[in-house]
């Protein structure tokens, strides 16, 4: 197994479970499990384990092993300069030999068959991909500066659509110049990479590449983190490169094009940093560039923030899978509550698949009359003119 | 054991003992006090200025007759096994410096700029200012200048030819190349006046870093943008080993529009950072140094402290920062005025 | 035991039960050299009342039960060498109560350092407390109940004498308070009144589960500072910490002696923490410390090291990371140590003893202490590193630390959290009532003998 000589050096020390600072636990999954199993340093054991032929692959390691959303939470705070960077690469290579022993929850099959059969995880027709844009003034691509790449949830998914366009509207306010592709993309793949699929993932990102290559795209917007996370790191390796930001990144350099409302309502916000934007790729900044420009928001940031931001649940997969949700403390309330206790009224996200969970966290929490969660392009698009 | 450059007669005939009377640290009941002292010392004899120096360098500068009190005083000191600071602290410091035999030989460019023992700072050779230069660092070529500081003459002699050898073999050598820039003055205070005083050979040039930066100022005048700001300047215990070098620096300053504001523990007076007493266990004196310097710093009314030394700014850097002036290498601040 | 694990998800809720093979696995050992044994089962209560309904029906099946907190003492006294069913208590989380006025906090069973450090930071910044140098995750009952030591143990003894009650369900299942809060709604002290919790501190679980605690706080300082002293001669080193820990301005103090880095070798360090509320009362402090040792500095054998402060960083972080580091120097994952608390007057014994035993061995060693008090006592550690993936390594570690535990108890030391075999080696030591109390003291609290069996046992 790849990385597998890392396996017995870690020392259980269980700072993975933890941010710098302490304040509360930051592994997701061992925040909705608590046991010990369920943490970075159980998992580490455990493959071990198994591969020393201590214990088989279960139903329950499976499950162990695909409850992680790969936010990178471990990689950020083990205390062991010689192998905390190659610590989710296991744990990557790990859940491909569950795949291929055929041993994976169903909802993980279930999600990596639809990913195979439609490009896409909600199992919708390919061509439908773009029907997001209908209805907005976007061109197709035909070699503007920017390819805007949505996403799955940008595209598929009935509140990140709203999010989509919110975006698309706000990059064209801003002059930035771009079209989109009407046919042939499929997802970036980055959550199936994530789930130890490799061959799925090369496969679909083939696709994307040679469509973006006979189209002539140079550079690539996405909508989502973890669109930008797999073109940035993974295409270069496989045929595809292009110059990739996340649109806040393009945003945060246009903010001086908007014109804003004058008198704008003051409200108290925090921000909760995406796993790929952030951590993964260590742009705290754009989006916090981008907030600060806008009037009449007073910020406010969560005791885990930047570095230490917990994961909204929603990496690796689990979006669809729900793994975590079966778990007794769900990340993602626990987040919601932590963004309550700011003072804020609006939680601002960076990213349609935080968007999504955090705003059913809201609601399960209570929360909806008190807390809202919006996407940046939203708050940007109620304050301009 | 060759013994160190100097002529016992000059110290006879001396009628001023600038060596001693313009100590800042320790006090004579008058010239012939201090004489007294000084021939005892020449002579091989134990003196209360053995126990009382606080290795500055500053008598190798006060000397009209470049006659090496300094280097005397502390080889005497070597012989009557006198410590100016605790043996396990000085036994570590020399494991810790040692060389470590990991140098490689490589292929360098003029300028050839020697980092000693500082590999950290390589970041500060950068921009137009040292354009094309190559980097050398590593204890397998550290100075060992800072065994003055305690009493180990002996150590300057093993090892410093060996480093020298090792200059010329893994880097100068092969590339065709006879002189090295000393980033910090330390390293040339041990290529120029150890060396001569030592009776050492040199078969390089070593070039001050004032020198060069002054130099290659004169090569890109166009890009000087002056900052036009008062500064306050650290001047190290090492730059008393090439005092000449300080008019360089004045003409450094003035070609960057920093304005040396006169200050009394600048120049001959400069003030000991307070690093080696406290290797000293004078932590009480250090702090006294520390407190008269910096004060005298602030009623220049500068905006920074300027270093030439990195041990220096590790030492002060933070405290002149807690006091409202930014720290600052020489090279780093003619970088600010060059915009880079 | 079906039946019993069955009930026990009634209790909990079955998402916090679990007797899969995955935690049977992962629960049976901790990251030291004991072998492992597997529970039947992992629980994870979630309140007191959960705790008492557990215990309960532990007693009624005659299932052992064994608490854990952090699972970080290394020294496995978190098996469950009988099998039955390991106490999870890291649910139990929360940071109940803190008395700036009083400077106590009131915690649960499995509240942990970093949170109660971090707590602390943001609500009450001008209070601490003595954590030790554990990973943040470790709790602070597992760290008392083994009579742990930490960054403020030069101030305020060791981490058990800082308690100032406790709540805890017995093994029969009865919920009994000790000190102050058994009478008042206060947690301020043990005394006056008879001193329980000494029924459940050093007992390594076997006497009842503690649920709640009350440990002091103290004054966080805006100056902090450090010194480290070095000197080449391990028989001075009583009298050097006599006379440092004599100023009685310390808040720390760990000698440290290790091999590498090379210019460490044979060389004995102390590292001085203190800290103040201006600059100039540090300033005096410091030169308290430094008076103090002043016949050795002016001897020049010994003194202390010239440090520039962005070297200083590094030691003043609480707690350190640097340890955890040790564990993979043989990248290997693992290391355990024999922390053996002893008078100081041991010192170079003990240092000698330690070399005697790396060298015999082959091991990768790293010693130092821990000073109690003003210098009442010191916890002596000798660390060594092993490759968890080399049978051999592991071996020759676990060798060494035997002889390290036989080697400590010679010289009048005993060794904290000590894992079985050592446990065994002092109760062949221990006077025989004092023994013969124990065993009477369990046999009433733990009737049905289910509490850790199989520690604490001739």
């Amino acid at each position: 197994m790849l990385n597998e000589e890392i396996l017995h050096r870690c020392f259980r020390c269980g700072y993975c479970k933890m941010p710098s600072n302490y304040i509360d636990l930051n592994c997701p999954s061992y925040l909705a499990f608590r046991f010990e199993t369920y943490s970075p340093g159980g998992r580490m054991w455990l493959l071990r384990a198994w591969l020393d032929g201590k214990i088989p692959l279960s139903k329950r390691f499976s499950e162990i092993m695909f409850s992680c959303t790969a936010c990178g939470n471990c990689t950020e705070h083990c205390p062991f300069p010689g192998f905390k960077d190659l610590l989710l690469e296991a744990f990557t290579a790990a859940r491909g030999a569950f795949l291929d022993a055929g041993r994976v929850p169903a909802g993980v099959r279930d999600y990596l068959t639809r990913m195979q059969l439609h490009g896409n995880p909600y199992g919708m027709p390919a061509k439908k991909r773009a029907d997001w844009a209908v209805g907005m003034e976007i061109s197709p691509f035909t070699g503007q500066e920017y390819l805007f790449f949505a996403g799955d949830e940008g595209s598929y998914d009935t509140r990140g659509q709203e999010i989509a366009r919110s975006a698309a509207k706000l990059l064209a306010k801003a002059g930035i110049s771009f079209g989109i592709l009407t046919g042939g993309e499929n997802s970036d793949g980055n959550d199936v990479r994530a789930s130890g699929e490799t061959a799925l993932f090369e496969e679909l990102a083939k696709k994307n590449t040679d469509l973006f290559n006979k189209n002539n795209v140079k550079k690539i917007i996405t909508l989502s983190p973890h669109g930008f996370n797999a073109f940035k790191k993974f295409y270069p390796g496989l045929g595809g490169n292009y110059q990739v930001f996340n649109y806040t990144q393009v945003l945060a350099f246009n903010m001086g094009k908007l014109k804003f409302r004058e008198n704008p309502d003051q409200v108290q916000i925090t921000f909760h940093d995406s796993c790929y934007l952030g951590c993964h790729n260590m742009d705290y900044y754009s989006p916090r560039v981008i907030l600060s420009a806008v009037p009449g928001l007073k910020m406010a940031e969560m005791d885990r923030n930047k570095q230490n931001a917990l994961c909204c649940g929603g990496g690796g997969g689990n979006l669809f899978t729900d793994i975590l949700s079966s778990g007794n403390e769900s990340p993602a309330r626990s987040r919601v509550r932590e963004a309550k206790a700011t003072g804020a009224t609006i939680i601002a996200v960076s990213c349609p698949l935080c968007a999504i969970m955090l705003e059913d966290a809201v609601k399960t929490e209570g929360l909806a009359d008190v807390l809202r969660v919006m996407e940046l392009s939203e708050i940007i698009n109620d304050r301009i003119m | 054991m060759p013994a160190i450059k100097f002529d016992p007669e000059v110290c006879v005939r001396c009628e001023t003992v600038d060596c001693l009377m313009k100590c800042q640290y320790i006090e004579f009941a008058g010239i012939s006090d201090a004489k007294a002292e000084k021939l005892k010392i020449n002579a091989g004899k134990e003196s209360r200025v053995l126990n009382e120096c606080l290795t500055c360098y500053a008598c190798q500068e006060y000397c009209p007759f470049g006659n090496n009190p300094f280097y005397l005083l502390v080889e005497l000191q070597e012989e009557k096994r006198i410590l100016p600071a605790p043996k396990p602290i000085v036994e570590e410091q020399l494991r810790m410096m040692g060389p470590k035999g990991r140098i490689t030989p490589q292929k360098v460019r003029s300028p050839v700029v020697d980092m000693c023992s500082f590999p950290m700072l390589a970041g500060c050779v950068r921009g137009k200012l040292f354009e094309g230069a190559s980097v050398i660092s590593g204890n397998d070529i550290f100075c060992n200048i800072m065994w003055l500081h305690f009493a180990k003459n002996s150590v300057i002699r093993e090892r410093v030819p060996k480093i020298i050898d090792n200059i010329m073999s893994f880097y100068l050598k092969n590339s065709n190349i006879d002189e090295i820039v000393c980033f910090h003055d330390e390293c040339y205070g041990t290529f120029t006046s150890i060396a001569e005083a030592f009776g050492i050979p040199v078969p390089f040039k070593p070039i001050h870093l004032f020198d060069y930066i002054n130099r290659r100022l004169d090569e890109i005048p166009e890009r000087i943008k002056p900052i036009n700001e008062k500064i306050a300047y650290q001047r190290p215990c090492s730059n008393r080993l090439s005092p000449e070098t300080d008019k360089i620096l004045d003409e450094i300053f003035i070609k960057i529009g920093a304005e040396r504001v006169p200050r009394k523990h600048d120049r001959e007076n400069a003030l000991c950072c307070g690093g080696v007493p406290r290797a000293h266990q004078r932590d009480e004196l250090a702090d006294e140094l520390v407190e008269k310097n910096i004060s005298d710093m602030l009623s220049t009314g500068a905006k920074y402290c300027v270093f030439n030394c990195p041990f220096c700014m590790a030492t002060l850097g933070q405290e002149v920062a807690e006091h409202g002036l930014m720290p600052i290498l020489v090279s780093d601040l003619v970088l600010t005025a060059l915009g880079e | 035991m079906n039946e019993f694990i069955r009930q026990l998800a009634e209790i909990t809720g079955p998402g916090f039960v679990s007797a899969e093979p995955e935690e049977r696995y992962l629960y049976s050992m901790d990251q030291g050299t004991m072998p492992p044994v597997e529970p039947d089962a992992v629980v994870m209560p979630g309140n007191t009342e959960e705790v008492r309904q557990i215990i309960l029906c532990a007693n009624k099946h005659k299932v052992p039960v064994v608490p854990m907190g952090g699972g970080l003492v290394l020294s496995g006294l978190t098996r469950a060498l009988h099998g039955g069913i390991i106490l999870d208590m890291k649910r139990m989380n929360r940071i109940l109560q803190v008395n700036p006025k009083s400077r106590y906090a009131v915690v649960e069973g499995g509240a942990s350092e970093g949170m109660l450090q971090a707590y602390l930071k943001k609500h009450h910044p001008e209070l601490k407390h003595s954590m030790p140098d554990a990973p943040p995750i470790a709790t602070l009952a597992g760290n008392i109940c083994i009579h742990g030591s930490g960054h403020l143990s030069v101030l305020g003894g060791f981490h058990s004498d800082m308690l100032t009650g406790m709540e805890v369900v017995l093994p029969t299942g009865d919920i009994v308070r000790s000190g102050s809060c058994s009478v008042s709604p206060d947690w301020f002290a043990r005394a006056p009144l008879p001193d329980l919790s000494g029924l459940f501190m050093g007992w390594s679980g076997t006497t009842g589960v503690v649920t709640k605690l009350g440990i002091r706080l103290f004054p966080s300082y805006s100056h902090n500072d450090m010194l480290i002293f070095v000197c080449e001669d391990a028989d001075l080193m009583p009298d050097i910490i006599s006379r440092l820990t004599g100023t009685q301005v310390a808040e720390d103090m760990t000698p440290w002696m290790t091999p590498k880095p090379e210019w460490a070798r044979g060389f004995l360090h102390i590292n001085i923490s203190y800290g103040a509320h201006s600059k100039k009362e540090l300033t005096f402090k410091r030169n308290l410390l430094q008076a103090s040792v002043k016949k050795y500095s002016d001897q020049k054998i010994a003194g202390f090291l010239p440090m520039p402060p962005s070297e200083k960083s590094r030691f003043l972080k609480i707690p350190s990371p640097d340890l955890v580091k040790f564990a993979d120097l043989r990248k290997g994952g693992g290391f355990e140590y024999v922390g053996a608390i002893m008078a100081i007057e041991h010192f170079a014994e003990a240092y000698r003893a330690g070399l005697q035993i790396a060298r015999a061995y082959n091991v990768s060693y790293s010693m130092g202490a821990r000073i109690i008090g003003a210098g009442h006592a010191m916890m002596f550690f000798y660390a060594y590193a092993f490759n968890r993936a080399d049978p051999e390594d592991i071996n020759r570690a676990q060798h060494a630390l035997e002889a390290t535990n036989t080697a400590a108890l010679e010289i009048g030391g005993i060794p904290w959290k000590s894992e079985l075999p050592a446990q065994k080696q002092i109760i062949n030591k221990m006077d025989p009532n004092t023994f013969d109390l124990m065993n009477r003291i369990r046999s009433v609290l733990d009737p049905n003998h289910i509490m850790n069996p199989g520690n604490w046992e001739k």
